[in-house]
């Protein structure tokens, strides 16, 4: 763990057509740690890393990168959307898709020297996409595409890593490969990594730090800081139960006025 | 304003008739086509009737069997293509229709050369009202009561199945004939809208006054109603400025029909623009017919 | 076939071919079929106009491509233009009926415009044609790697900085470039056939992306020459053999790719 914080999140605070999405968010991400950003569907999270990304602009509040405020062209960021579609028809290898991660912002057609084809190659192997690295990336799994879609984001060596939803649709085993593989990146490469997901029990096991989001505002510290009845239930602003049961998690919400809450149930974890 | 000898011309007299039949039922199915989202076909419908026009011309056939004829196997074939969302498929259809015109290029070249005829380019392509023969009326006449007929028939299961498949099919409604039998009405509409207006233009009345009229109203009869008037009136106009647009010139050449009415569908079609947009809806006027038309369906 | 006469229009139909290829490459992975189509058919009005008013036609075919590219540019942002468009589609091309319905050469002028014409561009166009068509490939190259993210993960290109929307922009007027110098060969309604049969075939056959532009170059080539060599044997349309022969190539493509993954289904 490291000193500085990375990236600050300093109470923002995001509108949509007059509605606070978020009010008054808060929480640091240093190297190397992998923090979780915790939320059902729909509230909120897609919007804030677009707001840190600077995509969208905050009402209220401050996002810092390496202790500068945020500007339009960083590239500290590797950035992993939700739902990327991926034509096969499209005539790119894995591996040219992972390359352009390194200069698609250069004008012109300037040959890669062998520094950035050594560096492709590295990061290919590190995210163990050797097999199909010579394969379309329109052809790729699921599994196999997050891992290219990772490897791009990365091959920049950018300080922060940021993954929206990168565990939806994809089948438990390629779920338990992908978070040791983000794990691995954090640690080993120490990058800063915050990454969103709607259900928190594949990432219990690595998870530093927990951003948890619902009803327009967040709680973050560790899990056990965070994963409280008191704290949530403070949160969702209603009596909620959190279950602790072999390792796994439990939240368990009355459904109340706002429709946005549901119960949550833990992942069946595969061996 | 009606220049001399307007209405005693026996051209003058068809080209009214047809143009307003014509700008009726191209009205008509093209309110239905905004509205299930089917532009698309009906511009491959056009497409697919210029090689039929071009073709008939020939082989020595009427110009209406042609579009007819062709737009009708064509409707026949992207039904049974269908219309799934299959990956590549605008690609498809693009090469599949850019032979379609390639081919209309072929014809008309051999319209020129070998038959000696001239103005088969500008005649298919852009419309002939003035020297269409009168003979054909009865034909167009039937033609378009027996479209708007199959369409009267067939416009609840039509609404129904655009909103919903689920809907449609729980009501015991072959969405299979619907589907088709909508398709040969669009390819009958073009092909119709071909002769007065031409192929490439009879987009024009198709998309034009329907969505206009959309835009106008949220109600299904109301922007039947709308279209209709507004696709006769801007014929009628056409065939009036274009009769006088001989006399403006000094080489009394005159300007088209069809640039009339396209001029006149287009300048109704921005008109109504401003005027949508202050009846305060936010989301697309199709949407918002598409809802209370559901609501008057169902 | 290859007189001095003749040497025009070889010339100039492997620069368009040259354009076409790598321009339709884009078009192809953008899935900017509709612009593909529609600017010519704006730039029609133009070449009508222009002839008219005894102008180059180029200078026609220039501005009202540019003016389509630049408004489909403007309407597109807005969301939903598709009705808006088409209309302005038709209302051009009825303009460019009325533009050439007062000219002397009426049904020669519309088909050349339409369908295309070897001879359809004089020497002195040479040079001028030449130029945009550099301008053309040289832009295209600048934009490259930028082309390929933003039209491959637009989201994440955006995150990098690299305004997608302006690439947008700065493509559609490569377009309009690309169809000033191409239509009067091949023609208004035809053109978009090379600048989609021969990429679309290209990357069926290759994987990666510059070998996949190159190969579309090729194929375009190949079409175009074989265009000409028959229209001038057969005195048929260019345009007619240019969508022909793009189709076959997207057809041969197309079996091959299917080939291709029939063959990789049957080893797993």
């Amino acid at each position: 763990m490291n000193l500085a914080p990375v990236l600050e999140v300093d109470h923002v605070t995001v509108s949509f057509s007059g509605r606070a999405i978020l009010e008054g968010v808060t929480f640091n991400v240093g190297r190397g740690e992998f923090t979780g950003l915790i939320g059902s569907n729909g509230v909120g999270k897609t919007t804030l890393l677009r707001t840190i990304l600077g995509l969208q602009r905050p009402d209220a509040g401050e996002i810092r990168v390496l202790g500068e405020p945020l500007s339009h062209h960083h590239r500290s960021f590797g950035y992993v959307p939700q739902k990327v579609l991926l034509d096969p028809d499209v005539p790119m290898r894995a591996r040219d898709f992972v390359a352009l991660g390194l200069d698609a912002h250069r004008w012109g057609l300037s040959r890669r020297t062998a520094h950035e084809r050594d560096l492709v190659e590295r990061m290919i192997v590190d995210v163990h996409a050797e097999q199909f690295a010579d394969r379309r990336v329109g052809s790729l799994s699921g599994g196999e595409q997050q891992r290219i879609l990772i490897a791009h984001a990365l091959v920049s060596q950018p300080a922060l890593l940021l993954l929206d939803e990168p565990l939806a649709n994809l089948d438990p085993k390629s779920v338990q490969e992908i978070v040791a593989l983000l794990h691995s990146v954090a640690t080993d490469h120490q990058v800063a990594v915050l990454l969103s997901a709607h259900e928190m029990n594949a990432l219990l096991p690595v998870m530093d730090r927990i951003v948890y989001v619902t009803n327009g505002r967040a709680a973050s510290g560790t899990t056990d800081e965070v994963v409280r009845s008191d704290v949530l239930s403070a949160l969702y602003g209603q009596h909620v139960d959190v279950l602790k049961l072999h390792g796994r998690v439990l939240v368990v919400v009355e459904p109340g006025q706002d429709k946005r809450d549901i119960v949550e149930h833990p992942t069946l974890t595969v061996n | 304003m009606f220049e001399p000898g307007f209405f005693s011309s026996g051209p003058v007299v068809t080209a009214l008739v047809i143009g307003a039949v014509t700008a009726v039922v191209s009205a008509v199915v093209g309110v239905f086509t905004v509205v299930r989202g089917q532009s698309f076909a009906g511009h491959a419908l056009t497409d697919v009737a210029t090689t039929g026009g071009s073709g008939a011309f020939f082989f020595g056939v009427s110009p209406l069997v042609g579009f007819l004829g062709a737009g009708v196997i064509g409707a026949g074939a992207m039904d049974l293509i269908g219309v799934q969302r299959l990956r590549g498929r605008d690609l498809a259809t693009g090469v599949v229709l850019g032979v379609a015109t390639g081919l209309a290029a072929l014809f008309l070249y051999l319209d020129t050369t070998s038959r000696a005829t001239t103005g088969a380019t500008q005649q298919i392509l852009f419309g002939s009202i003035f020297t269409v023969s009168s003979s054909v009326i009865p034909l167009v006449i039937v033609m378009s009561a027996l479209t708007v007929g199959v369409i009267a028939l067939i416009h609840r299961p039509l609404l129904l199945s655009s909103f919903s498949s689920e809907l449609a099919a729980a009501r015991g409604i072959s969405l299979r004939r619907v589907g088709l039998l909508f398709m040969l009405a669009l390819a009958v509409a073009v092909g119709l809208s071909s002769i007065a207006i031409g192929s490439v233009l009879s987009t024009a009345l198709l998309i034009g006054p329907a969505a206009t009229a959309i835009r106008l109203t949220s109600s299904l009869r109301r922007a039947l109603l709308v279209a209709g008037v507004l696709g006769v009136v801007s014929t009628w106009l056409g065939v009036l400025l274009a009769y006088d647009s001989f006399y403006w010139f000094p080489s009394s050449q005159g300007l088209p029909v069809s640039f009339f009415i396209v001029s006149l569908v287009f300048l109704a079609f921005l008109g109504s623009g401003p005027l949508s947009a202050r009846r305060g809806s936010r989301s697309p006027a199709t949407e918002q017919a598409r809802g209370s038309l559901r609501a008057e369906v169902v | 076939m290859f007189s001095s006469f003749m040497v025009n229009a070889w010339l100039i139909a492997t620069i368009v071919a040259v354009v076409a290829g790598v321009v339709g490459f884009f078009v192809v992975l953008r899935g900017s079929a509709f612009p593909a189509h529609a600017i010519p058919n704006g730039a029609f009005a133009g070449a009508a106009g222009a002839n008219l008013i005894g102008v180059n036609p180029l200078i026609g075919l220039g501005v009202f491509s540019l003016g389509a590219a630049l408004g489909i540019a403007r309407l597109s942002r807005r969301g939903r233009a598709d009705a808006v468009t088409a209309m302005a589609l038709v209302m051009m091309l009825a303009l460019g009926a009325a533009f050439l319905s007062q000219s002397t050469e009426y049904e020669p002028a519309i088909f050349s415009l339409l369908f295309g014409e070897i001879l359809g561009v004089s020497g002195g166009q040479i040079v001028p044609v030449a130029a945009l068509g550099v301008l053309c490939v040289v832009a295209v190259g600048a934009l490259y790697r930028r082309l390929l993210l933003t039209s491959i993960v637009p989201e994440i290109a955006a995150a990098r900085g690299l305004a997608p929307q302006r690439v947008e922009v700065a493509f559609l007027v490569v377009i309009a470039c690309a169809t000033t110098m191409t239509v009067p060969v091949v023609g208004a309604l035809l053109i978009f056939t090379l600048m989609i049969g021969p990429p679309a075939a290209a990357r069926c056959f290759v994987d990666r992306p510059g070998p996949a532009l190159v190969l579309s170059v090729a194929i375009a080539l190949v079409a175009v020459w074989a265009s000409i060599a028959f229209s001038y044997t057969t005195n048929w349309p260019v345009g007619f053999y240019v969508s022909s022969f793009s189709a076959l190539a997207y057809g041969a493509g197309r079996c091959y790719a299917w080939r291709r993954r029939r063959r990789a289904a049957a080893v797993l």
